[in-house]
């Protein structure tokens, strides 16, 4: 797929020319430094209609994500069951995160990967691992590489070391640190941000021990995570504290914002929250105040502008390179305008 | 934007690498003709069907297509890489009244309805469509991936080919509903990109879903099918229709009262027609314009207006052309609105010559009746009808208790094709053609039995039920006034959804409710219960036996510090206790 990929495929078609040092010193510098993709793998594992909150939860991280610039192909959203089109939703096609209905999280354009009965521990570490069927089709697909920036957020009912899936089975601490060393191995990810808002959600993390995963939490073991407001037209609860509080800090990111991971670290306190959020640095390489919210939550491309010229080898077959040269090129502009 | 980039790209593209060596195909012509068409109905309701009709002068049989236009790219791709011959695939949800609402235009079953022609030339056909209804579902962002042989069935009689086809080897057709799936703003996200002009502009604007599915009925549907060219049919095209019929319910959007206007249905008005498109039309019912008590009033004033005979009876339609700058009338948006004169009678509604309903009898878990009632309101005309029954394996139908009455005698079928259930391989298929003499009431009726089903089969939900996919009634329904074939390029698109060889009867599909029935459901928390109570009752059991065996008592003096002994002494002396 056209995308960074080809970008760095086509500037390394040209720094293998005779070109300035200086130049090729830095697109060396750009590509060595960090990802060039970003992707995110929402997933609301809750059904019936009382957990209206767990889907606006994952809803809510799904829309900041895409306002922050990650597509919808590079999303894989997993909603357990429906909300919006609920027969006992009274604003059909809509899912509220704040009371008075002020905020609908579901919006005009959402694209729901894998909905109802697909929601699966099977199907979840099989998207994980990229051991998909044949015939899954792209939109099921997690598509990463050694350079993408991968944010797990996961939400809904849990305990001491598992987590409920659409109360019917369970997937166990053990299990989730082991999909993850199977991506590390397959280098499936660069850098990993897992975000769980579940009771005793620390108890998730405990296990990992694949490097570069960062991890939150919304509570320690033993203590419960509550839920934020009920509405009384709606007649469920909205919001889960946690994600609620952390939902007010993304509304204020944007795309070139330099907040970094300790403020998210901060985002709810104990007076806030209840319960206390915990969080897990050791096996990430980076000091978590270099890392910025945006190489998580966002699809920040780097581009770096040049005024130097590069002149082209002349003795490879000059119309065939100049086609690949220029396909690589527009195929990245035409990709860059969607 | 996303748009112009491919055609700069391949523009460029062509002209860098010359005129050598590249040959350039003429482009084919694609044309887009969008409608809109208001219904008022005799409820008060008002029902709105959106159609969007790509036509492409192409053929996708081969497999070097690159260049599209109108016509979506993954659709075309689809076409060519699957050889299919025609494609029809709706989500719905809500059910079509037939009975107080009229016949529609094209009704849908509820959730999602997937059929399918291959051409003549696949080799596995059922490979063809496991693929196609995964890549399907990863498109419109539906469960389709949960189709397999378990719902698909091959109807012999029903579903033939809706555009041209060579020969009719029912072989290459299969069919699959998914009652269960839910329809809603993600499945129409795709749905409208799929449109030419998306929902920028035309009659696209309208297509807010939080409108679109605070209604009774919403269903929207992909179908591809080839058609002639032209009058001579020497060469083929491939047409792309984009259905969505929603109807408003005049208590829930319309807060009681029966007046209508487009800002009051969606929350949007028309300011433009689609410039992509070559007609674009919005047609208003007025029918019953002129029968007393009822006097329909549509402002603004529409430019003309259309007669003709639609399912059967003469209709009068307002016509409104947006690619007309006078239909703006210097408002630059159009706002329709229908308004009631004087009060209707509801009594006085015309009921629709054929409706069915279907319902499930009995008590207990073990045993059932499946029963479809098919009305024929006709007053002397008798037609048949063929009705087509889908039932999954896991309840066993009993073909012996079939029974077919019409005012009280049976009825025997001229035309019946069974194929018996296999357990989680396939499912009942039932197909009869039915007589219906004229003002009768006919009663089809099975029993069948409920199967227990092994304990990872169940879904995370068993207590809500399994549902039984809704039976189809196809029948040519007889007019009430004579018709005239249409031409298939002049006449508005909602009257030539169905091909009509016939002038005096009309071809109509009809879906009935879609069935929920329960199933003897394990407690599943059994299995955490019974190694409860099995580790209690050995613990206790065992527990006791070996304390019986081993425990042996002994006397034992207590040894105790000085202090202890002292302390507890005056204790006693002051509670006057012998000490210790």
């Amino acid at each position: 797929e056209a995308g960074p990929g080809s970008l760095s495929r086509c500037l390394a078609y040209l720094t293998s020319f005779p070109s300035p040092s200086v130049w090729q010193d830095q697109a060396e510098q750009l590509f060595k430094s960090g990802h060039t993709n970003n992707w995110a793998v929402l997933v609301c594992t809750s059904r019936f209609w009382f957990n209206y909150r767990h889907v606006a939860n994952t809803l809510s991280v799904y829309r900041s994500v895409k306002r922050l610039g990650i597509p919808d192909s590079h999303i894989v959203l997993m909603l357990a069951d429906d909300m919006a089109c609920n027969p006992r939703n009274p604003k059909p096609a809509t899912v509220f995160s704040h009371k008075n209905m002020e905020l609908n999280v579901y919006g005009d354009d959402v694209e729901v990967d894998y909905r109802s009965y697909e929601v699966t521990v099977e199907n979840f570490l099989r998207v994980l691992t990229g051991r998909v069927p044949p015939s899954a089709p792209r939109s099921k697909r997690l598509l990463s590489d050694d350079r993408s920036n991968v944010l797990i957020y996961m939400t809904g009912h849990g305990g001491n070391g598992f987590l409920k899936f659409q109360d019917s089975e369970e997937i166990t601490n053990v299990e989730l640190a082991d999909a993850f060393e199977q991506m590390w191995q397959k280098r499936r990810y660069h850098e990993m941000l897992f975000i769980i808002d579940t009771c005793q959600g620390a108890s998730m993390y405990e296990r990992f021990y694949s490097p570069n995963v960062m991890a939150l939490a919304s509570s320690q073991v033993g203590e419960d995570s509550l839920s934020h407001q009920p509405d009384l037209a709606i007649g469920v609860h909205l919001m889960d504290r946690y994600t609620f509080y952390v939902l007010e800090f993304l509304e204020e990111i944007h795309p070139a914002s330099q907040a970094n991971m300790n403020d998210l670290f901060q985002v709810c306190p104990k007076s806030l929250c209840v319960s206390t959020p915990g969080h897990r640095t050791d096996l990430f390489q980076r000091n978590p105040q270099n890392v910025l919210i945006t190489d998580f939550f966002g699809s920040v491309r780097k581009v770096e502008l040049t005024t130097e010229t590069v002149s082209l080898k002349p003795d490879l077959s000059s119309m065939g390179y100049r086609y690949l040269y220029l396909t690589l090129f527009l195929n990245n502009w035409v990709a860059s305008g969607e | 934007m996303a748009m112009a980039a491919p055609l700069v790209l391949h523009l460029l593209l062509a002209l860098l690498l010359g005129l050598g060596g590249q040959s350039r195909a003429e482009p084919e012509r694609d044309s887009l003709r969008e409608e809109l068409v208001l219904t008022p109905l005799p409820s008060g309701d008002v029902s709105a069907t959106f159609q969007f009709r790509t036509r492409w002068d192409s053929e996708l049989q081969r497999e070097g297509v690159s260049h599209y236009r109108l016509f979506p790219k993954v659709l075309g791709q689809l076409i060519s890489k699957y050889s299919v011959q025609e494609l029809h695939l709706s989500l719905t949800q809500g059910f079509w009244r037939t009975r107080f609402w009229g016949q529609p235009f094209l009704q849908a079953p509820a959730g999602a309805e997937l059929w399918v022609w291959f051409q003549n030339s696949v080799a596995d056909v059922d490979k063809s469509w496991k693929e196609l209804s995964n890549i399907l579902s990863g498109i419109f962002c539906a469960s389709l991936n949960f189709i397999d042989s378990t719902n698909t069935v091959t109807p012999t009689a029903s579903f033939k080919p809706l555009g041209l086809a060579n020969g009719t080897n029912h072989h290459f057709l299969r069919y699959a509903v998914l009652p269960r799936e839910v329809v809603c703003t993600e499945n129409l996200t795709p749905w409208k990109k799929l449109l030419p002009c998306s929902s920028k502009a035309g009659l696209s604007v309208l297509l807010k879903a939080e409108r679109l599915f605070h209604t009774s009925y919403h269903s929207q549907a992909v179908h591809i099918r080839p058609v002639c060219r032209d009058a001579h049919c020497v060469s083929v095209s491939w047409e792309l229709r984009q259905t969505l019929t929603v109807v408003f319910d005049a208590y829930t959007t319309g807060q009681g009262k029966k007046d209508w206007s487009l800002f009051r249905m969606f929350s949007r008005t028309i300011t433009e027609a689609c410039p992509l498109a070559s007609q674009s039309y919005v047609y208003v019912d007025i029918s019953r314009n002129g029968q007393e008590n009822e006097s329909l009033e549509v402002s603004p004033p529409p430019t003309s207006t259309y007669q003709a005979v639609i399912l059967g009876d003469r209709k009068t339609y307002a016509v409104y052309d947006l690619l007309n700058l006078a239909t703006f009338s210097g408002s630059r948006s159009l706002n329709l609105q229908l308004k009631w004169r004087q009060l209707q009678d509801i009594g006085s509604q015309l009921v629709p010559f054929l409706h069915a309903q279907r319902y499930v009898s009995g008590y207990g878990l073990q045993k059932g009746e499946l029963s479809t009632v098919l009305h024929n309101t006709h007053p002397y005309r008798a037609f048949p009808v063929l009705l087509l029954e889908t039932v999954p394996w896991y309840l066993r139908l009993y073909v012996h208790t079939l029974a077919i009455t019409t005012k009280g005698k049976e009825n025997k079928p001229s035309y019946i094709h069974y194929q018996p259930a296999q357990d989680r391989l396939r499912p009942h298929l039932l197909e009869m053609l039915i007589q219906l003499p004229a003002n009768s009431v006919t009663k089809v009726s099975i029993q069948f039995e409920r199967a227990l089903l092994k304990w990872t089969e169940y879904t995370p939900d068993p207590n809500h039920g399994f549902y039984v996919s809704p039976s189809v009634l196809s029948a040519l329904v007889p007019n009430l006034v004579g018709a005239k074939p249409a031409n298939w390029e002049e006449s508005p698109l909602f009257s030539t959804m169905f091909p009509t060889s016939d002038s005096s009867s009309y071809f109509v599909r009809l879906y009935t409710e879609p069935l929920l029935v329960n199933l003897p459901t394990p407690d599943f928390s059994m299995p955490y219960n019974v190694i409860c109570l099995t580790c209690t009752v050995v613990a206790v059991c065992y527990g006791s036996f070996y304390n019986l065996l081993t425990r042996t008592f002994h006397l034992e003096e207590p040894k105790r510090s000085r202090l202890v002994r002292w302390l507890a002494n005056i204790i006693r002396r002051i509670r006057g206790v012998p000490p210790v």
